[in-house]
């Protein structure tokens, strides 16, 4: 009987054990992304890679923040569990430097690197090598609604001042009927409203740091960031818009709750479908406001591939990565799902495309990626690169914090100077222990 | 007058136990209800409550994006793999513990439950540096492991209440007939605790089915468990709150459906020895 019994523990122990034996195949590669409609929608296309190649891909989608949890761990310990991995433009640089990433410097002539937009290129690289090929590529600008803007009695120019846009929200506001004038994010996170409020902020000639990397947080630019936008929400913006992040405010916008929303150009796509937007038809672009300092406020993002060193299988993860991030793909996506559903921001030809030219929020799209210099983010001079980010490791979790302290704000918890003490003092702090100051 | 004042008790108590109940349970009624929306549907304001066209696309979708069964698998072995694990070595631990303490008996069952508090993130690289070392990345024994080592605490614990009730007199009778320390442990402690073990199991299972750290943390595409299917369709940079709902759905179904059928056991397991 016992014997028994144990023969059958052992039985269940190896069924449970099988997994890790199971299908260790050469020509399979793992690849680890996010879940955004582009990314899905290459993950149905997969098949035709495998067809032509041979070589066989396994998806690990997982939740964005969750996802670079996992991908750090992973790297950091050698774990190997990914071939590609879909990282951003923050990481990027500073992996790359690490020697963490396959620099992707032999990829093949039909290829065309040359071909991806120099932007992009540009936040990819480390040193001039490029570490990681873009699928798309965004910027962010001005979405708003035609129709209240003419029944406003305004016009929206094709390059705001923050001046307009608050004269506009004004304008648009009415809240009897539920619409506010502007959305805009408060969502604490330093890529949610923390990723808003800087680039507010550095077109207000505001920075993150000085030469010597001094927080500046005490300089007059942050408060009058910060307080114009605080005012402006205030008088214009939609209630507990603290927690409003870009999936808030893009309901509020596609329910016709928002006059004008300020947030990622993949955005357009969204509230331009009239399966999911009731405002479909009457959705106008412009680029992202700025005060005439010479500086806008949008940003520059690009999900990229990228291959992790450790891998045992590079080839076969660059021969995905030149197939998935190609011109090929891109006429592939076209072809079966129509221009407007192509992944953007990524290579100039898409651009030069008269077709793709069609697509409404296509070129200004564009202007918006080609406004945004990531070597060159600020009025003033700073010893980093990141329009939205500032390119170091430490970063991530200092302007989590200082976020947090500009929700509070928002949340009307504390005041603008408070919060401005704080974040200089979180800031100052933190870099003085990694060692910069 | 006495009558009237416990059947009014009796009513008050009713309707709040009513009202918590359907407050626990609203979360998972709208997301069963989301997952029938379309996306559009999803974000209405005001929210849809129920009339709708209701359609299955979502739960279409979600078939044909994941391999749902691969993952419910994964979920079935870890949470049941786990736990078997975890009363193996429980119960005889319990058994020490219960009927022969010795003077840090208490301590080492308030360490145990301290380790509880350790969050989890703080053991991350070091648990996978292990797993590393060991090739245990991505594989359900490594995982098994590691569930039933974060769960154990709780296990014996509760275990060891269970056992606490049953007189010793008994199990010194059984000694006394000559039974010998693993014959007292199988065939006169473990039936008479057999309400207690059963959910202690149940409610282990549970816990390992909703883990969702080690589990996302530790998987890639093949041992990935119900949680890691349910991240998959998180976003931050989309609305696909009705996708997410139906994953979700799919995920707590099983869960549910065992722990509608098992509601008497786990009640019971979890009041037991509350009341003395």
């Amino acid at each position: 009987m016992l014997r028994k019994n144990a023969l059958c523990a052992a039985t269940a122990l190896s069924v449970f054990a099988a997994g890790s034996a199971f299908a260790d195949n050469h020509s399979t590669i793992t690849v680890a992304t996010v879940n955004n409609g582009d990314m899905i929608r290459m993950q149905g296309y997969t098949d035709q890679f495998t067809e032509a190649t041979g070589i066989g891909v396994e998806w690990v989608t997982l939740e964005e923040n969750v996802l670079r949890q996992r991908v750090t761990t992973d790297i950091t310990t050698k774990g190997g569990q990914f071939d590609i991995m879909t990282i951003g433009m923050y990481e990027t640089p500073i992996w790359g430097a690490n020697g963490w990433l396959i620099p992707l410097d032999d990829l093949s002539a039909e290829y065309d690197v040359d071909d991806i937009l120099p932007a992009m290129r540009g936040g990819l690289s480390h040193d001039g090598t490029l570490y990681a090929a873009p699928f798309y590529g965004e910027s962010s600008m001005v979405m708003y609604r035609t129709d209240l803007m003419e029944a406003a009695g305004l016009e929206m120019p094709e390059a705001p001042t923050w001046e307009f846009i608050r004269e506009a929200a004004i304008a648009m506001t009415d809240r009897e009927n539920d619409i506010n004038g502007i959305c805009l994010r408060g969502k604490a996170g330093w890529g949610e409203g923390g990723a808003f409020i800087t680039v507010t902020a550095n077109s207000f000639g505001a920075r993150w740091f000085d030469e010597d990397w001094n927080a500046q947080f005490d300089q007059p630019e942050w408060a009058n960031a910060l307080n114009f936008f605080v005012d402006l929400m205030a008088e214009a913006g939609p209630p507990g818009y603290s927690t409003n992040g870009f999936n808030e405010n893009l309901s509020l916008f596609q329910q016709g709750k928002c006059g004008m929303w300020i947030d990622a150009t993949v955005a357009a796509s969204f509230v331009t479908n009239p399966d999911d937007s009731t405002v479909a038809d009457s959705v106008g672009f412009a680029l992202a406001p700025d005060t005439g300092m010479g500086k806008r406020s949008n940003w520059l993002w690009a999900w990229a591939l990228a291959i992790p060193a450790g891998t045992q299988k590079e080839a076969e993860a660059k021969q995905f990565i030149e197939w998935a991030t190609s011109k090929e793909y891109i006429e592939l996506v076209a072809a079966n799902e129509g221009w407007a559903n192509v992944p953007p921001g990524a290579r100039t030809s898409l651009y030069e495309n008269p077709e793709y030219q069609a697509v409404p929020f296509a070129q200004m799209t564009l202007d918006s990626i080609n406004a945004a210099d990531p070597t060159n983010p600020t009025v003033k001079p700073v010893p980093y690169v990141g329009i939205q980010f500032v390119a170091i490791p430490e970063f991530a979790g200092i302007a989590t914090e200082v976020s947090q302290e500009f929700s509070a704000v928002y949340a009307g918890q504390q005041s603008v100077e408070e919060a401005l003490e704080k974040a200089q003092a979180i800031t100052n702090d933190a870099m003085e222990a990694a060692g910069y100051r | 007058m006495a009558r009237a004042t416990t059947t009014r008790r009796k009513v008050i108590t009713t309707a709040v136990a009513w009202a918590i109940g359907l407050l626990i349970f609203f979360p998972i009624y709208w997301t069963i209800l989301t997952s029938f929306k379309t996306e559009a549907q999803a974000i209405n304001d005001p929210p849809l409550f129920f009339f709708f066209d209701w359609t299955l696309e979502n739960y279409a979708i979600v078939q044909e994006r994941s391999d749902y069964m691969r993952f419910l698998w994964n979920s079935v072995v870890l949470a049941g793999g786990s736990t078997l694990l975890g009363i193996l070595v429980a119960v005889p631990a319990a058994w020490s513990m219960a009927f022969v303490p010795s003077k840090r008996t208490k301590d080492i069952l308030l360490w145990m439950l301290s380790t509880k508090m350790l969050p989890a993130v703080g053991v991350l690289y070091p648990i996978s540096l292990i797993f590393v070392q060991f090739n245990l990345l991505d594989t359900r024994i490594g995982l098994v492991v590691v569930l039933m080592l974060i769960n154990l605490p709780i296990i014996v614990w509760m275990l060891y209440t269970y056992f606490k009730e049953i007189p010793v007199e008994i199990l010194e009778a059984a000694r006394m007939d000559g039974a010998s320390l693993r014959e007292e442990i199988l065939y006169i402690l473990t039936p008479m605790a057999v309400p207690g073990i059963a959910s202690t199991i149940l409610l282990n299972f549970i816990l390992a089915w909703n883990e969702a750290f080690w589990t996302l943390n530790l998987t890639a595409a093949k041992a990935g468990p119900l949680t890691a299917f349910i991240a998959s369709y998180s976003s931050p940079e989309g609305l696909f709150f009705a996708k997410l709902s139906a994953a979700s759905t799919m995920a707590i179904a099983p869960i549910l459906v065992l722990g509608w059928f098992s509601q008497k056991q786990l009640v019971r397991g979890l009041t037991f020895g509350a009341v003395k």
